[in-house]
């Protein structure tokens, strides 16, 4: 997984760029050719509420999808995120309603993601251990930890202030989009322009070579690791406080529309190329989906057969356009 | 990977204890063995024959797909759609012999077939296309898993005829009737992967693919079969689910990948390719269910049990990676 030799068009950038930019238009396209779509079947669909709907109970995953996007361009991949999230939205609603300063409980969350993913990453990068089976591992010890510990209770009166996702910059800016926004260009433009950034797409494109460069591939990976638990942390507030308990149930198969979203967005399953603008889209994308069946009178139960078929249709077309490439 | 670039180191030690003992396999019997022990002292309800053989009862669906996951594995594959396969199956089933009228033998084989099917296509992309196989049964995950829920649209079925729960309820010679189907498919598929060209092909892909293509081994072929293997045991595995539950739902496997990969790895196979026993499977699956029995009855809630899972899977990578490594530096 980690190990991929690199072909003569993946070594030249401009057309590299080229195919992704593609990759990110074709998900704009997709975005609002879908809502126009939807909306001239069912105008409903494009009442500001429902559209409001899509991205702020959505944002959550953007941000999860933008940590994710590093690890898989790093050559990994995580299937505990979603878990993890689960158990910081208790960490950080437990802290909250037992009195702790608002600011701690939402510190926390974050801490306590850049360290489980830190740890992970660690794991991964020095004791060689690929990174499905220790996030495999992770998940379970996760999953069945926060239900041990908690007995399955929910999390209620959480205190007014601890609404992060409630505040509205300059009074019509939602947090959650605002933050989605903010967390994807920051990213980008970090992955895009500073060597550390750099490194990612290097570790992820062609270790070898990377090492031979003076890139500490180790110290990539673990970097990479906690990044991805910063913004899991991030996401995890989004989704503990949009609503007003906190369920201590993990939101089944989270880590799936998480690695759909980087996936769609054009984030290589091979390693050393995407980027987080297109899984961000990726991510806006799904939860139109979501949203549309609905507005099109299909049951909500296809959704997950429907990201299957997403997922497959982008990956196959990625590899095969790799190819043609390559042989080009 | 990296292991296969490292230089040997010279040989300093003596081998005082014989290789056979170091084995990971061996090792492992010798833990599972000694949890016994110290489960049935806590416990005086652990160590008899009645709960051992439920308990080989309960391991039966994990077991089956546990089976052709170790062949996948040791070509340095992995298969995370076996779970979602099992719900799909178990769903088309159930609908097909309540909603579309099928005899209920007929509703097995077709289930039966789907599993193959759904397997199948998981082969056919990540050889033909060349889909990794992570993320290919990543997608497949969610597509089987999806279309399970959107055929059943959470309703459940169930009244089925009392001969079908045979398989999974009663009782042959003495011995829980699934784990007569058990042991008949460990024993072929040990025999498969020790003494057959298809089981020495399975090695030479996981230690060098590349190098199994040159030698003029059917690759493709060999990893088409075990992924479709792999769907077709998941299959046969939800008609025992069903059988021994007796309701069918939209949400049966979920979480099995996690078992069935912890069970194979923890017995010794690597998830690098190229190394693995039958054997090593049967002991990991033992440990894992008596780890999750023997917690029970000492009064360890079943969520815990799957922290243990995951802890004990990643520590016994740990621990054969690091053998591994000593292994090769000796």
């Amino acid at each position: 997984m980690t190990a991929v030799t690199i072909t003569g068009a993946e070594a030249d950038p401009r057309r590299r760029l080229k195919v992704l930019a593609s990759q990110e238009a074709l998900l704009a396209i997709a975005v609002i050719g879908l809502a126009i779509a939807v909306g001239l079947y069912n105008p409903r669909f494009l009442a500001a509420r429902n559209l409001s709907d899509v991205l702020l109970g959505n944002a959550y995953i953007a941000v999860a999808a933008v940590g994710m996007s590093m690890v898989i361009v790093s050559g990994n991949i995580d299937i505990s995120v979603g878990a993890l999230i689960g158990v910081l939205a208790t960490i950080s609603g437990t802290l909250a309603v037992n009195g702790a300063p608002i600011v701690v409980a939402w510190l926390a969350a974050l801490v306590a993601g850049v360290l489980v993913m830190a740890l992970q990453g660690a794991i991964i990068a020095y004791l060689r251990i690929p990174a499905i089976v220790v996030t495999l591992g992770m998940l379970s010890i996760l999953k069945g930890g926060l239900i041990s510990v908690t007995g399955g209770k929910w999390i209620t009166d959480l205190p007014d202030s601890f609404h992060l996702a409630d505040i509205e910059l300059f009074g019509v800016l939602p947090f959650p989009v605002f933050l989605m926004i903010l967390a994807t260009i920051l990213a980008a433009l970090w992955m895009r322009y500073s060597a550390s950034g750099r490194a990612i797409y290097a570790v992820g494109g062609n270790a070898e070579a990377a090492r031979l460069c003076g890139i500490s591939q180790p110290r990539t990976i673990v970097m990479v690791f906690a990044l991805h638990g910063f913004f899991a942390g991030a996401a995890a507030l989004l989704y503990a406080t949009q609503l007003r308990v906190i369920q201590s149930t993990v939101p089944p198969n989270l880590e799936l529309t998480i690695i759909t979203a980087s996936v769609v967005g054009g984030v290589s399953i091979l390693g050393g190329v995407g980027t987080v603008v297109g899984s961000t889209l990726a991510a806006v994308l799904i939860a139109e989906i979501a949203s549309a069946l609905v507005f099109i009178d299909v049951s909500p139960y296809w959704i997950r057969a429907v990201q299957g078929v997403l997922i497959l249709v982008t990956v196959i077309a990625d590899i095969l356009r790799r190819r043609r490439m390559a042989g080009a | 990977m990296s292991a296969m670039s490292e230089i040997p180191l010279p040989h300093t030690a003596k081998r005082v204890v014989p290789w056979w003992l170091l084995r990971h396999e061996t090792m492992l019997a010798v833990i599972l063995l000694v949890a016994l022990i110290v489960l049935g002292g806590l416990n005086n309800r652990f160590l008899t024959l009645d709960n051992l053989l439920n308990q080989g009862r309960l391991t039966t669906e994990v077991g089956l797909i546990a089976l052709p996951m170790t062949f996948i594995i040791i070509t340095g594959g992995i298969d995370l759609s076996v779970g979602s396969i099992v719900g799909l199956c178990a769903i088309l089933l159930g609908y097909s012999w309540k909603i579309f009228g099928f005899p209920l033998p007929l509703a097995i084989c077709f289930s039966l077939l789907v599993g193959a099917a759904a397997g199948f296509l998981n082969g056919i992309v990540i050889t033909k296309v060349k889909v990794p196989p992570l993320i290919m049964t990543i997608a497949t995950l969610a597509l089987y898993r999806g279309l399970a829920e959107g055929i059943s649209q959470a309703r459940s079925v169930r009244g089925y005829p009392e001969w079908f729960y045979f398989i999974g309820q009663e009782n042959f010679f003495g011995v829980p009737a699934q784990l007569w189907l058990l042991l008949i498919a460990i024993v072929v598929a040990a025999i498969v992967l020790d003494r057959t060209t298809f089981g020495r092909t399975l090695y030479a892909i996981g230690n060098n693919e590349t190098a199994a293509r040159f030698s003029g081994l059917p690759v493709d072929r060999v990893k088409l079969i075990i992924y479709t293997l792999s769907g077709f045991m998941a299959g046969l595995s939800a008609c025992v689910l069903v059988s021994r539950v007796t309701t069918t739902r939209s949400d049966m496997g979920i979480g099995y990948e996690l078992d069935v990969i912890a069970a194979v790895v923890l017995g010794g196979t690597s998830i690098f390719g190229g190394v693995g026993t039958i054997w090593g499977t049967v002991v990991g699956l033992a440990m894992i269910q008596l780890l999750k029995n023997g917690l029970a009855l000492t009064g360890v809630k079943g969520d815990a049990t799957i922290v243990v899972i995951g802890t004990v899977l990643i520590l016994s990578t740990l621990v054969a990676s690091s053998l591994q490594r000593r292994r090769e530096g000796v």
